[in-house]
């Protein structure tokens, strides 16, 4: 089978979630853009948008239109080409018009998972259980007669888990997006023990049209992305414990995350960061995660228990920020939650305090100033430098944050997740848009 | 030479800011003044100058393409809306796509030349911010041939002067005509800063020329043109006065105030025709020495001129179409610093449409308007040398590829 035939027939299980609509929209768009080569005239694509909510698949509809436009006007001068042709497609509000019908009429949204029956390639993007993977993934596979590929979402669950627990014989592999799938460059690529050879080539070829940054992880849970994420967070909750010997606990979070993201120039703060996946999904994956990882221990008591204490995070359908860890407004932070107090304390009432104890701290270039800075290393390299011997708590946090998120990615290396340490820098530049990669010699 | 069959007279000229990117104040997602409101500033600025409405006989305005950008026509209409003064007398509105301007000017010159008038109001508009740039290039493209519009660029207008200046290149050298681009757009933006209505007033980039220079990349954009040789998306609407000896008179203005016509040409081609040579502006050319020759005078003799520098590579061409330059030769005399506002020519001393703004149909109209300015000493910061023995300053206002031409020659 060619890779336009593969592309025939294809289904997004979990089409109206956060990843899956991404899926869905640049897969259709990957599939409209095949269905208008001269060579495929005739030939139908057809791609199922697989939810269990009639509503949710109405706004995934609204939101493929959306996007959809505004990838039209970006090519639109190609468009021009590809419909040369078309002589009553003058204007090109026409044919931006035209490029939208033409990508929304390969989607068929649907509530019935038998849909999914009819195809040849399956993209997976539902919740992260693998019992309920493996149990959808096996109905398909059964009452499929086309020996369809699976390719799974999943970002932290071993895909030989899910290759056999659903008998896929090697038609599986993981394909993991970063959020937003449309806008983020980075796939992390795993195979399972079986992935058959073609299906690996399918997904590279897939990629590649994609325009995404490929990094290839061994099939160990997390991967790359989850597996320095997860640590990093276990390491500033540990912070947090051992400050609160001489802070509260809102302090010490405070802190930690001011630490993670202003003095280590990174876009956002460890905790803020928890706050944007979700409370509860980052809790989640380490639920995945854990019996995997033997000799350690991939599991947060803070994280559990702010849970029971319904602080969840995650976002709003319009991708603006829940409350969860820390409170916001308009996108900033104004409070941080305190488990022990069971309040949002206002930054205003502990700001200062905080930044008294960490100390005077050199300077740190802006992360929004230098991430897309050519010269970014010789600023980062100055600023480390002054970093490394700076009196004081914060230059010690910061000095010992850098050089763990180092160790958590020599250890991916080590333990035979990530390939090279240059993957595991890719994955941290491209995939959670840090400026530097973890492994570097900055503190050397 | 020609004699007109009565004295004309410019006075009262307006410019509104040229809003659009590049403006401090300008955001694409906000709402922003409508049509009527730049029609309004800019009438009433002019008619500020002439003593109100009532002195008007008859008014002209030019517009492009507001039946698509704002979804009206029957344009004329507006002109009680910026005075009641105006309700019941008679106007008209023009259109010959970025030459509209111009025929709003040409327009006035023959209701006073045929006596039907003593004072017209003329204006010019277009506000174009209400789409994005990519459905811009929609709405502007048929100022060229529809029938070569579904095999244009994407953006066809910038589409077709890139071809132009790819034959340029070809004929002339692509790394002296890019350099000459670059001093263009220097000159352009140099000027436009010292003048507050100009879209580009609050540009900071340091290095122009350098900045000019980076590559074209066809696959964002053009082949041979970056964004900085084009004329941004812009509103704006200026305004002036035409008029008689009799009307100057009437409204109490000195002769002194008032620059004089003594000499146009207004000049169509075949629009379902490609140019004749690429790499000149042949109408553009024609334009101008009828213009010079119906005024009696050389290009010597002109002190500075407002030339349709839509694109760099049509300021470069226009300036050999002028006979300042030998065909080919453009670059070298731009890039000497001729044009520059201390060169031996300034050329677009408020920036011209790359630096000033190009609202399509208003552009001619600003174009008189900075004339009457320059030549009477009233361009402010931006002002330059007009040398007694040059008392002359030319306007070239182009719509479409070369297809109308207005070029008119007015004495200090």
């Amino acid at each position: 089978m060619t890779y336009e035939e593969r592309l025939q027939h294809v289904s997004v299980l979990g089409a109206a979630g956060k990843m899956g609509s991404g899926i869905l929209l640049l897969t259709a768009v990957e599939m409209a853009d095949l269905s208008l080569k001269p060579g495929n005239k005739g030939k139908t694509f057809v791609l199922n948008a697989i939810d269990i909510s009639d509503e949710a698949l109405a706004g995934v509809m609204r939101y493929l239109r959306d996007q959809i436009l505004k990838i039209a006007e970006k090519k639109v001068a190609g468009l021009r080409t590809v419909y040369a042709e078309r002589r009553d497609l003058v204007d090109n509000d026409e044919i931006i018009s035209q490029y939208i019908f033409d990508v929304m009429n390969v989607v068929r949204p649907t509530t019935r998972m038998e849909s999914a029956y009819d195809s040849k390639m399956i993209f997976e993007a539902i919740k992260e259980d693998s019992a309920l993977k493996i149990k959808i993934f096996s109905q398909i596979n059964r009452n499929n007669s086309n020996q369809p590929w699976f390719f799974t979402n999943t970002s932290s669950i071993p895909i030989t888990v899910l290759d056999e627990g659903a008998g896929l014989n090697g038609r599986i592999i993981g394909f993991h997006f970063y959020n937003p799938p449309a806008v983020q460059k980075l796939v992390e690529v795993i195979r399972s023990k079986n992935t058959l050879d073609e299906v690996h080539e399918f997904a590279m070829a897939y990629a590649k049209n994609l325009r995404k940054i490929v990094v290839p992880a061994h099939d160990i849970a997390g991967f790359i992305g989850n597996g320095h994420f997860m640590r990093d967070i276990l390491y500033a909750v540990t912070e947090v414990h051992k400050l609160i010997k001489d802070m509260s606990v809102a302090e010490a979070i405070y802190a930690m995350n001011k630490i993670s993201q202003e003095y280590l120039v990174r876009p956002m703060g460890i905790f803020q960061l928890i706050d944007y996946v979700g409370v509860d999904v980052c809790s989640f994956i380490m639920f995945v995660m854990n019996p995997f990882t033997k000799d350690e221990e991939i599991h947060s008591p803070l994280l559990d228990k702010l849970m029971g204490l319904g602080i969840k995070g995650g976002q709003f359908s319009d991708g603006s920020q829940k409350d969860g860890i820390m409170k916001y407004e308009k996108g900033k932070i104004v409070a941080v939650y305190d488990p022990v107090e069971e309040a949002y304390i206002p930054i205003s009432r502990i700001q200062a305090r905080v930044e008294e104890k960490l100390g005077k701290m050199p300077a740190p270039p802006a992360w929004k100033a230098i991430v897309g800075n050519k010269a970014k290393d010789e600023v980062l390299k100055t600023y480390f430098a002054e970093v490394k011997t700076a009196p004081g708590l914060g230059a010690g946090l910061t000095r010992e944050y850098a050089k763990k998120s180092k160790d958590i990615g020599k250890h991916l290396v080590a333990c035979g997740v990530a390939f090279s340490d240059a993957d595991v820098n890719t994955v941290l530049l491209t995939g959670f848009f840090h400026a530097y990669g973890p492994i570097n010699e900055y503190l050397d | 030479m020609k004699k007109l069959r009565r004295k004309v007279y410019f006075v009262a000229g307006y410019n509104t800011i040229s809003m659009g990117s590049g403006r401090k104040e300008f955001h694409p997602k906000k709402e922003r003044p409508g049509l009527e409101d730049y029609i309004r500033e800019a009438g009433q600025g002019t008619l500020k100058m002439i003593g109100g409405a009532q002195n008007v006989d008859e008014c002209v305005i030019g517009n492009f393409m507001a039946s698509r950008f704002n979804r009206q026509a029957n344009l004329a209409a507006f002109f009680p809306y910026i005075d009641e003064g105006l309700r019941y007398k008679p106007a008209i509105r023009v259109e010959g796509a970025c030459g509209t301007g111009g025929l709003a000017l040409m327009s006035g010159i023959k209701s006073i030349l045929a006596e039907t008038a003593e004072v017209v109001l003329a204006i010019g508009f277009e506000v174009q911010n209400t789409v994005k740039a990519i459905y811009c290039a929609d709405f502007l493209a048929p100022a060229g041939w529809a029938h070569d519009r579904k095999d244009g660029h994407a953006y066809f207008f910038p589409g077709q002067f890139s071809e132009r200046a790819g034959a340029y290149f070809e004929k002339f050298g692509r790394e002296i005509t890019r350099k000459g681009f670059a001093r263009w757009y220097r000159n352009a933006i140099e000027n436009a800063r010292l003048c507050e209505t100009a879209q580009e007033y609050h540009n900071t980039i340091k290095d122009l020329e350098a900045a000019a220079m980076a590559e074209p990349n066809p696959k964002v954009f053009l082949e041979n043109l970056t964004a900085l040789d084009c004329s941004k998306v812009s509103d704006g609407a200026s305004a002036i006065a035409i008029m008689s000896e009799e009307g100057l008179k009437r409204c109490g203005i000195p002769v002194s105030d008032a620059v004089e016509v003594v000499g146009y040409g207004q000049v169509e081609e075949d629009i379902t025709k490609p140019p004749p040579d690429k790499t000149a502006l042949t109408t553009m050319k024609k334009a101008v020495s009828n213009a010079l020759e119906f005024a009696g005078i050389t290009i010597d003799q002109v002190s500075t001129a407002e030339i349709h520098d839509c694109f760099t590579i049509a300021g470069i061409m226009a300036v050999e179409a002028l006979g300042l330059a030998e065909h080919g030769k453009g670059p070298e005399y731009v890039i000497a610093g001729n044009t520059a506002r201390d060169g031996k020519f300034p050329i677009n001393t408020t920036g011209g449409l790359i630096g000033w703004g190009h609202p399509t149909g208003g552009t001619g109209v600003h174009m008189a308007v900075t004339l009457w300015e320059q030549l009477k000493g009233k361009a402010g910061a931006a002002q330059v040398n007009i040398p007694n023995d040059r008392p002359f300053g030319l306007m070239a206002n182009m719509g479409g590829d070369d297809k109308t031409l207005v070029a008119i020659v007015f004495k200090r």
